[in-house]
């Protein structure tokens, strides 16, 4: 009963958010919202930057490669001379050479894979300086190809698509700041710790028992975590540490933040084209997929966990308990699980390694759609929108007509550079996956033997190619091998979909509108979402069913039932 | 290319200052000011209320058996959520069966909650049933009433937050510092 209203809670505050979030961002983006203005003036002027001069693609791109290119070199060097800077209270010293790379490339891709765990790898000042900005910074990069793309749409014969730098700092200043500055004080307030002062030592006065505590600058962190859809957390259990998420009303919010500003874009992108009917096509196909793959995921959870069953010692009334916290409980867990898995962000709330087989297929099939539903920060938008041109194109195959979205026509250009966004992702995965366990470095990688060890390899490449970030936690991730590998594959699933879109904006945005006839497919109904549905659903299944036959599903049926 | 390049470093510099340094640092200050108790870690004379530890001996109530896989890092930090096994493991399976032959011979009926381990291996919680299934077991130990220990734990079930968000749970700590001082 709890959980159900849990489910209608949410529903209610992202409606909410969906409306007035979403329209905020439209606003923020439209340049309408001024009030952070004196902040804004004096960082376009050391930047050179004239907040009225938009760029065509080209220079939109070119700034964004570089400002990446930029911030991983930059995080990467924080992370070399750890040892030589301040608030290290544990004298951690540098990070090695191969994992720094690993990392940075992961922060300011807004994936936050870690081969690391935090308490025992990363100075306070690195958390800070090194991580925590990327977490904004990266998910600003994300909106703001988002929203080049929305205008691509809107716009008519325009050569440009926006302006990189105001849209970077309008996101980080106007969205995500003070939205995380709210959060973090609810999460501290909740009992999430926020100090420099370093480790505690405890000893209890009733047994003699001595602790060594963890600690740092966590609640403030944890709430860009979640916003920006980054998912890296503080310590190495991420969200299932009491410090991180210390109760139930922590871990709502937490799945609140994720789904937040993925979904309101719908509204926003409605609202920049002039239709919100077609925003809200997108965010019931999103509904669609997330709200099945919760009641899944939630299901196989609520089942014993079979290695916990075959030893015959206890009943499972809650369901599968392992690696999951009492506060949360099996359903509470997997809904912030699937909604990290499903945004790109990562983070965990219990240990997706410990799901049942059918539990973890939920959780990385989730990523395998591509992460559109709703998908990361702007990531979520802009790729979701590379379905719905294949959705139109294949509506415009079985009617024979030129397709139209949003009246641009799409064309053999529009069409290529849409399935070559789509396709990145699974060849990635697909390739790096069969590299992997056809060498010895690779194979070296899995805690568990057979078809998990597998899911456990495929699961670590899905999660990075998507930028999502978490990890079936049993993959020693931190060799020569996988922290290469990972970062191609993140790279790969970053920027060679990036591009691609800020093509596709630029295109849109030079073509011009052509009114609606009477055989235009309309995109705003029931129908479209019903195709777009169709669409993400075929082309995940498709490319990945025999990959999953091999992990997950062998593994569910190897004790002869599926849940 | 050379102003893109100029562009970025000065900007990653204001963001390194905004965003890495006056964001966490205010954040730590208002914190500090407002939840002082909770943002040094909800420390108490016997440790903190929100990390578990391991209570040896059948006259406390047992948490989790975290402790059993726990590592610690530099420093003798505990580690959180590593070790995390498989849903076919067999070491899983052998783990479970010798937790709960450990339980039985202190006198408490397993539950799946006492014989498995948490995500973050700190959990500090154990579900009102858990709790219960203690009870006997921890009465006897102590030689104190059955009622009156039953008591004690349904005095410390917090239950659901606002009524309906995550399950209803028993703090391990604070439910043993009462009985500590129980007479």
């Amino acid at each position: 009963m709890g959980f159900f209203w849990t489910i209608v809670v949410l529903v209610i505050l992202l409606g909410v958010s969906w409306r007035y979030l979403g329209s905020y961002m439209a606003a923020v983006y439209e340049g309408r919202v001024r009030y952070l203005w004196w902040v804004e003036r004096p960082i376009y002027r050391v930047l050179g930057v004239d907040p009225e001069a938009e760029q065509s693609w080209q220079r939109y791109a070119g700034a964004l490669v570089v400002f990446s290119g930029v911030a991983i070199l930059v995080t990467y060097l924080l992370l070399r001379v750890q040892g030589l800077l301040p608030l290290d209270p544990q004298h951690l010293g540098a990070v090695s050479p191969a994992l720094s790379w690993n990392t940075a490339v992961s922060f300011a891709t807004n994936t936050n894979w870690q081969n690391y765990a935090g308490e025992s790898t990363m100075s306070y000042l690195s958390q800070m300086v090194a991580l925590a900005v990327q977490q904004f910074v990266s998910a600003s990069v994300g909106i703001a190809v988002a929203v080049a793309l929305v205008r691509g749409f809107a716009r008519k014969s325009s050569p440009t698509v926006g302006n990189f730098w105001v849209d970077l700092v309008r996101g980080v200043l106007y969205i995500l700041l003070p939205i995380a500055f709210s959060a973090g004080l609810v999460f501290v307030g909740q009992g999430a710790v926020q100090t420099l002062a370093g480790p505690v030592t405890t000893h209890n006065a009733l047994t003699g028992a001595k602790q060594v505590i963890p600690r740092g600058p966590v609640g403030f962190m944890e709430a860009i975590k979640e916003l920006g859809t980054n998912g890296g957390g503080f310590f190495n259990a991420n969200g299932a540490h009491p410090f991180e998420d210390p109760t139930a009303l922590t871990q709502f919010l937490s799945v609140f933040l994720v789904l937040a500003i993925p979904f309101s874009l719908t509204y926003t992108f409605g609202k920049m084209v002039g239709n919100r009917r077609q925003g809200v096509a997108l965010a019931a196909a999103m509904v669609i997929i997330f709200g099945t793959w919760v009641g899944f995921t939630s299901y196989a959870e609520s089942q014993p966990n079979p290695a916990v069953a075959a030893a015959h010692a206890v009943s499972q009334p809650q369901g599968n308990m392992v690696g999951k916290e009492v506060r949360f409980g099996p359903l509470s867990t997997s809904l912030y699980n699937v909604a990290s898995t499903q945004t790109s962000t990562g983070s965990v709330s219990g240990a997706n390694d410990s799901f049942t087989p059918m539990g973890g297929f939920g959780l990385l099939t989730g990523m395998m759609l591509g992460e559109v539903t709703p998908g990361g920060v702007g990531s979520g938008l802009y790729t979701i929108l590379l379905f719905a041109l294949v959705a139109v194109f294949l509506g415009g195959l079985m009617v024979g007509r030129t397709p139209e979205y949003l009246g641009k026509k799409i064309q053999a250009r529009e069409v290529k550079l849409a399935a070559l966004g789509v396709l990145v992702m699974p060849v990635t995965v697909l390739v790096l996956t069969a590299i992997a366990v056809s060498i010895h470095a690779g194979r070296a990688g899995p805690g568990n033997a057979g078809p998990h060890g597998f899911t456990e390899i495929l699961y670590a490449f899905t999660s990075q190619a998507n930028n999502n970030g978490s990890a079936f936690a049993g993959l020693n991730g931190n060799t020569a091998f996988y922290n290469v590998a990972g970062s191609i594959a993140m790279l790969l699933g970053r920027f060679a979909i990036i591009v691609p879109v800020l093509a596709l904006a630029g295109v849109l945005a030079a073509k011009s509108v052509v009114p609606a006839g009477l055989g235009t497919f309309r995109t705003d109904t029931p129908l479209f979402t019903g195709l777009l549905v169709a669409v993400i659903l075929i082309v995940g299944g498709l490319t990945f069913f025999p990959a999953v036959s091999l992990g997950p599903v062998v593994e569910a049926l190897s004790h002869g039932r599926l849940f | 290319m050379l102003v893109n390049l100029r562009r970025s470093v000065v900007l990653s510099v204001l963001f390194l200052a905004i965003c890495g340094l006056a964001y966490p640092l205010a954040g730590t200050g208002l914190s500090q000011l407002l939840f002082h108790h909770q943002a040094n870690g909800s420390l108490t004379p016997y440790g903190s209320t929100l990390i578990g530890q391991t209570w040896q001996g059948p006259e406390w109530f047992q948490g989790r058996p975290d402790g059993t896989v726990l590592t610690t890092g530099p420093g003798g930090v505990v580690v959180s959520g590593t070790n995390q096994p498989g849903p076919r493991s067999k070491s899983l399976e052998q783990a479970v069966a010798r937790q709960a032959a450990a339980l039985k011979k202190e006198g408490v009926v397993p539950t799946n909650d006492l014989v498995t381990t948490s995500g973050s291996l700190v959990d500090p919680d154990i579900s009102p049933a858990d709790a219960y299934a203690q009870v006997d077991a921890v009465a006897a130990a102590r030689g104190l009433p059955i009622a009156a220990v039953r008591r004690l734990v349904s005095s410390h079930i917090h239950t659901k937050e606002l009524g309906f968000l995550g399950e209803d749970y028993v703090d391990v700590l604070e439910l043993n510092v009462a009985l500590g001082h129980l007479h």
